[in-house]
């Protein structure tokens, strides 16, 4: 069966550099987040244009904080400036700006979870009484596992840029991606379901 | 940083340490050293193995439920069991066979094929494939329990929806790695140009399944908290057809069997000696055949077009209907083509080594193209084919061509995987059974699609009794018998195979030597079977087929 009997010869070579395997992993992941946005926010638009079309109210008769959701998206996308003055940090060698700036970044994600955990017990949406209460629980607690996920990953790149050697923390390159995913999808998600409704 | 185990397992290890002591020890510490296994290859056999006898059982399920369609009377299996016996059975073609098969060759061999020590992020591949097998008991379970869609028992319903959530998070894992090893993880001097065609295809598929399967993802999350809190919104457990049809069936689950498309393409260089002629037209086919992909992204059970109608409409329907359904079948023409211009451009270098996993690529990617062309005319209201059986015909064909590829595959990258060559003259009659089987299992419901069977994924027992009336009752059986024993060929050729496999890899079949199929990419200049870390010494790559120049028999260009 065997074809070929020449020893096979080709050049050795250095052991391969880095490919910024993690920051290739996180857009990936990031990738397959937005579709998963993208796909959730899209039933939400045919839902919600089947009930209006229907003579329905849409979100029947909640009144949304506004103000809550929006300073959301304002710490949302703050939180990527911190996330990315992590990244500046780090490639500078600038460990004490580099902890502070991941933990701001921390901060303002448990500031999300809070302010979303307000918009949840100030709506009293009822899961179970109508049509609204499942698809809005559905959107936003997608979300608010995105930013919990973020939360995780800032903490181990805390742990990892700060306990390695942080000129070369890749991590934190990966945790911004991240991040500035986060916001894209929450700016999608506040338009939706807060602003258009 | 980075993020490859280079280190071989420590349970590898332990495992020859105790081999000495006892066979009762030397056993579980070998089973510890699978179960918590980083290797890639041991992984993708994990996914392989798992996958087959998973098929092996959707195979016997199409078998009984062929049996019951060929009975006038459809008495022969519990009328209330039907529901969930035919859902298991689409279940079992998706997400149990064709997409774990494609996803574990190409976690076993595509780092192999790139010159890597690991797959990328190798504790997350594993991870995945645990999630994808809890979430398949879990779906097999909830079914077993009167869910599904459709389904009389909430829990059990709400426990198939969350079965599915889990497998797909652990494919999503498993393919993530894959994605990010072929792009990260290359050897030096291979440029994204000179990866291998398996890999290339497995990037496309893992790509494909990133994109896809959170769409799917999504739709779940709303179908588990509207039917466990409200059944407002998406018709209750019956809706949950509307919902997750699409991913069940053509053209969404064509991209799930690239890695067999992969096979093939990688096949007509080695068997014909030859140097693949235009990769990058080759690699745009295969790409064009992942743009079934972004049919996810529309949710859509059908992509339909109506050549009677007005411009307007007509336009409507046209451009999904050539996006998703024109492409691929334009992707696999320019690999199939290619693979033509290989061999008649190898003619010159000898007589052709025609080998059994060329035997099964090349029938594979002919059944796939046969299924993909099914879902071409399905897609033609004229035909009025919509809604009846032949759409089933067509996701067979997918599915079982890309079992058939994948089969050659493992055959081919046995030797790689655990230095054994499969006995030629034992698998060579499989490829053919495979064919028959797949042919009689999915050419009939083309024809009962034709004599207006109804088909489709039941939501309901009235689903279900329409699949099973028959229009032309006489016709309509003898098609069903067809199908019937089509399925059974096809349980018989996986079954052989698995005993094969099992009998090879416990040490049965003679040991292989480095290249024993005369391959030219990297991974068969490694010894057979790959050490742990895959090679001894990172080699530097010159060319997309590396081996060619130093093989005895290879022509250079």
């Amino acid at each position: 069966m065997s074809t070929s009997t020449a020893v096979f010869e080709l050049p050795p070579a250095p052991a391969p550099a880095p490919r910024r395997q993690l920051l290739v992993g996180t857009a990936l992941a990031c990738a397959a987040g937005t579709m998963l946005i993208g796909g959730m926010l899209a039933i939400w638009v045919l839902l919600r244009e089947r009930v209006v079309d229907a003579g329905g109210r849409f979100p029947i008769d909640y009144i949304i904080p506004e103000v809550a959701s929006n300073v959301m998206l304002m710490t949302i996308w703050a939180l990527c400036i911190f996330a990315q003055w992590a990244v500046y940090s780090g490639s500078r060698g600038d460990r004490a700006h580099t902890a502070l700036a991941l933990g701001v970044t921390a901060l303002l994600a448990i500031a999300f979870i809070n302010a979303q955990a307000f918009i949840y017990v100030d709506m009293a949406v009822e899961i179970s009484a109508d049509y609204y209460g499942a698809l809005f629980y559905a959107v936003t607690g997608t979300m608010l596992a995105i930013v919990v996920a973020g939360l995780v990953y800032t903490t181990v790149a805390t742990f990892r840029a700060l306990g390695g050697r942080l000129r070369e923390s890749e991590i934190l390159s990966a945790h911004a991606l991240y991040w500035y995913f986060a916001a894209a999808a929450y700016s999608a998600v506040w338009f939706v379901v807060y602003v258009t409704k | 940083m980075t993020t490859i185990d280079i280190r071989p397992d420590a349970a590898d290890t332990a495992a020859d340490d105790a081999h000495s002591d006892s066979a009762v020890a030397s056993f579980f510490v070998g089973a510890a050293a699978w179960i918590t296994t980083t290797d890639h290859k041991r992984i993708g056999r994990l996914f392989v193995g798992s996958g087959l006898l998973a098929l092996l059982a959707t195979t016997v399920l199409g078998v009984l439920l062929g049996l019951e369609r060929a009975d006038d009377a459809n008495t022969l299996l519990n009328a209330d069991s039907l529901l969930q016996m035919f859902q298991a059975y689409r279940v079992g073609l998706v997400f149990a066979a064709i997409i774990p098969l494609g996803l574990g060759l190409s976690i076993a061999v595509a780092p192999l094929q790139l010159g890597a020590r690991s797959i990328a992020f190798p504790r997350l591949a594993l991870t995945g494939f645990y999630a994808w097998l809890g979430g398949l008991v879990l779906t097999m379970v909830a079914l077993g329990r009167n869910g599904g869609i459709g389904g009389g028992d909430d829990q059990a319903v709400d426990l198939f929806l969350a079965g599915h959530g889990l497998m797909i998070v652990g494919l999503l894992a498993s393919a993530g790695c894959v994605a990010t090893s072929v792009l990260t993880t290359r050897a030096p001097g291979m440029t994204m140009r000179r990866v291998p065609m398996f890999a290339w295809s497995a990037l496309i598929g893992a790509l494909g399944m990133l994109l896809a399967l959170p769409v799917l993802f999504g739709a779940i999350i709303y179908l588990f908290l509207d039917h466990r809190y409200a059944q407002l919104n998406f018709g209750g457990s019956e809706g949950i057809a509307t919902w997750i049809g699409w991913a069940l069936s053509t053209p969404a689950i064509v991209v799930f069997a690239l890695p067999a498309v992969g096979v093939a393409a990688e096949m007509f260089p080695v068997t014909f000696r030859q140097r693949q002629p235009l990769r990058g037209v080759a690699f745009a086919g295969i790409a064009l055949v992942g743009v079934t992909a972004l049919a996810a992204t529309t949710q859509q059970l059908v992509f339909d077009v109506t050549f009677d109608t007005d411009g307007t409409t007509f336009i409507k329907g046209a451009v999904p209907f050539i996006l998703f359904s024109g492409l691929p079948l334009l992707g696999l023409a320019v690999v199939l083509g290619l693979g033509l211009l290989t061999a008649k451009q190898g003619m010159g270098n000898g007589r052709p080594h025609i080998s059994s996993p060329f035997v099964f690529a090349l029938l594979g990617l002919k059944m796939i193209a046969i299924g993909v062309i099914g879902n071409f005319l399905y897609g033609i209201t004229d035909l009025e084919l919509i809604g009846t059986v032949f759409e089933e015909g067509a996701t067979l064909f997918v599915v079982y061509g890309a079992t058939l590829g994948v089969m050659g595959g493992i055959v081919f990258w046995a030797p790689k995987l655990w230095g054994r060559v499969l006995p030629e003259k034992q698998v060579l009659p499989l490829a053919v059974l495979g064919l028959v089987g797949t042919l009689l299992a999915g050419a009939p419901l083309y024809v009962a699609g034709f004599l207006d069977q109804a088909g489709g994924v039941p939501a309901n027992d009235a689903d279900v009794a329409a699949m099973l009336s028959i229009g032309d009752v006489t016709s309509g059986s003898l098609w069903n018998i067809l199908s019937f024993a089509g399925h059974g060929v096809m349980a018989l050729t996986v079954l052989a195979f698995a005993g094969l496999l099992l009998k090879s890899f416990t040490g049965a079949g003679d040991p292989a030597d480095e290249n024993p199929f005369g391959g030219y990419t990297i991974e068969w200049g490694t010894s057979s079977p790959a050490p742990a870390n895959n090679y001894e010494q990172v080699v530097t790559v010159t060319s997309p087929e590396p081996l060619f120049e130093t093989t005895s028999e290879g022509s250079p260009s």
